[in-house]
């Protein structure tokens, strides 16, 4: 096997080494709060990745995932069943595991779900729902895919903040931590920011060699195949629309995990999460990275969602986003991060400037 | 019989198929059979209902009405996938490959449905999802080097010149292992030369044992290589046989020189 594929894998984790290494010694650990935040947003953008870049379906929907995923840990680790701790069902559950007992702040006993539990069964609602929306919309192409996934992600917004349960507008807080592992915690405390910078990382990397063995496998050429032609796939002998649904659902997937994750992390989640200006976000992201490129778009997801963190592009925010799609589209439509893209952005610029598309016209 | 000469068992059995687009009887109540091991040719003026009949036997198209058997198996309104694993593979009139992978892969993707390895097992890269592919990549380097692809393996075929190309569609659907090849006018668009090479390459895949359904405008290359003919026009069709009897039917020499 070529194991050249693995070599970004390894300056990554150098990468990753080196600056918790850097801001321990420098006393500026409090950057990897928003390093780990960052970490989880470019998990989902290198599911979209996959999703768009390398099989060509696009989605305005990612953030209708992440959100799935964390509200539905969020409610189900916060949501008290302590009235009814009786009931034999429950006590079962509590000696499996299943349920557990903690005090918050104020000494109130809280009984819920264990999040082991709140994570699988996120999952598994992300890949249900995920079905459910990709058998009739991935019938669709182009920019009328684009208007049925953002529908959906306008859905998910609208149901989070109207709804009770999931606390309207402020969204549900005081999520506990999640015991990933003995001693091994996913949480926002302060003594826990290398770990969970970590924890955010390690993800990360897992994800994208995942995604780097999907890439380069037969399956993967299949997706990178239909993106081409989906009639020449189809009778290569592809499953075009299982493997457009396939994608589909494990984009969801990464998109639903990150939910999770940064949501035990920030010990809470709000609708802001679901807007559909977070999907544009993604989409920018994937777009900036070079489209069918996983390094790039992980490198662009850090960097801009780290300096979004920071705070850098202030009450602009969401308008930096839209103003890189539209630059990206004018300019590099198939991405930024590519071989290549330096005469198209020549020529991009050459047709607009005035007469300048009679001259490209005539030369062709 | 009219066809003493052919004792092979039938492969394909095409019975009273129909297409319309709108108005325009595209495919109309076509019906003929083909013998494993044979080459026969769909000829006809353009616009005649051949690419059209293609797409319905490939799964493209859903036909109105009819049907289409392979191996005594009805495969009517299959999905083209299903199509490909019974192993009745195309190529296209106007190529269809990914431009944008290399010749390599566009060659691997023949071997889809000969292989196995799923999002799962690929995903994480199980040892035998391994062997898979590096045994995928050997068969098609074999069938790339009898199209002389092999030294342009890596390189990005939307920079392959049109004959080139074309080579990639017969190397990507040799890769499928097929029993039945269907080549829509694999001739057009190449030079005398190219042509002539052609010809040679359609023999070997003969004598390999695959079945070929050719489509052709090319007369010379038709007479040269068909065992069978059939002439359609306007989605009907206008005579059938052995390449002699057809090349003398008054009905076809008409069609062919009104075309001019
Ligand atoms: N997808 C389509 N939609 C509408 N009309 C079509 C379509 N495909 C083919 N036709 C029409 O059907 C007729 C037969 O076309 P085609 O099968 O491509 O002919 P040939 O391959 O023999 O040149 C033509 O009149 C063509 O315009
Ligand atoms: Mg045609």
């Amino acid at each position: 096997m070529d194991l050249k594929r693995y070599y970004p894998v390894v300056v990554l984790i150098l990468v990753v080494i080196l600056i918790q290494i850097l801001t321990s010694l420098f006393g500026i650990t409090f950057y990897l709060t928003q390093l780990t935040m960052s970490a989880y947003y470019s998990l989902l953008t290198i599911g979209l990745c996959m999703l768009m870049g390398y099989a060509g379906q696009i989605s305005l929907g990612q953030a209708g995932f992440f959100a799935i995923g964390g509200y539905t840990t969020a409610f189900l680790t916060t949501v008290n069943l302590i009235d009814k701790a009786e009931a034999p069902v429950l006590s079962l559950f509590k000696s499996l595991g299943i349920m557990v007992l903690r005090e918050d702040l104020y000494g109130n006993k809280i009984l819920h779900l264990s999040p082991w539990v709140a994570f699988l069964f996120a999952v598994i609602i992300t890949i249900f729902i995920a079905f459910l929306i990709g058998v009739p919309v991935l019938k669709l192409k182009g920019h009328y895919l684009a208007m049925a996934t953002l529908g959906f992600g306008i859905i998910v917004y609208r149901v989070v903040l109207g709804t009770r349960a999931f606390g309207e507008a402020d969204g549900i807080t005081r999520v506990p931590g999640f015991n990933l592992l003995p001693g091994i915690r996913v949480s926002g405390d302060f003594a826990n920011r290398v770990e969970n910078y970590y924890i955010a990382w390690v993800l990360v990397i897992i994800g994208a060699i995942l995604l780097i063995n999907l890439v380069n496998s037969r399956a993967g050429r299949a997706l990178r195949y239909l993106h081409g032609s989906e009639e020449a796939a189809s009778t290569m002998g592809v499953n075009v629309s299982r493997y457009k649904l396939n994608v589909f659902v494990l984009s969801a997937i990464y998109a639903s995990v990150a939910g999770v994750f940064l949501t035990h992390f920030n010990a809470g989640i709000g609708p802001s999460e679901a807007s559909v200006m977070k999907s544009v976000r993604y989409v920018a992201i994937v777009a900036a990275g070079g489209m069918a490129n996983l390094w790039g778009t992980l490198i662009m997801a850090v960097t801009l969602n780290f300096l979004s963190l920071r705070g850098v592009f202030g009450t602009y925010d969401d308008a930096v986003f839209a103003v890189i799609l539209i630059v990206i589209m004018l300019f590099a439509p198939r991405g930024l991060i590519r071989k290549g893209v330096i005469s198209e952005i020549e020529f991009a610029f050459k047709k607009l400037k005035p007469g300048g598309i009679i001259k490209v016209k005539r030369e062709s | 019989m009219n066809r003493p000469y052919i004792r092979t068992p039938v492969l394909l059995e095409v019975k009273n198929l129909n297409k319309s687009f709108g108005g325009v009887h595209a495919v109309n109540n076509v019906s003929f059979t083909l013998n494993s091991g044979i080459i026969k040719a769909i000829i006809g003026p353009n616009g005649a209902g051949k690419t059209t009949l293609f797409n319905i036997i490939s799964g493209i198209l859903k036909a109105n009405s009819g049907r289409v058997s392979f191996k005594g198996e009805d495969i009517t309104g299959l999905n083209p996938h299903e199509i490909a694993e019974r192993g009745i593979v195309r190529t296209f009139q106007n190529i269809k490959l990914a431009g944008h992978m290399s010749v390599l892969d566009n060659v691997m993707i023949g071997r889809h449905s000969k292989t196995r390895a799923g999002f799962f097992a690929a995903a994480l890269s199980l040892p035998w999802t391994i062997k898979e592919e590096a045994r995928t990549k050997e068969v098609c380097m074999e069938i790339m080097e009898m199209f002389s692809l092999t030294d342009l393996a890596n390189e990005e075929v939307s920079n392959l010149p049109f004959g080139k190309q074309r080579a990639v569609e017969f190397a990507r659907a040799l890769a499928a292992d097929p029993e039945l090849l269907l080549l829509d006018e694999p001739a057009s668009g190449l030079n005398i030369y190219e042509t002539e090479e052609l010809a040679e390459v359609i023999e070997r895949i003969k004598n390999k044992g695959i079945t070929i359904l050719l489509v052709e405008h090319d007369m010379s290359l038709v007479m040269d290589i068909s065992d069978e003919i059939l002439v359609l026009n306007f989605g009907k069709e206008v005579a059938s046989g052995l390449p002699e009897k057809v090349q003398k039917n008054p009905e076809v020499i008409n069609i062919y020189l009104g075309e001019g």
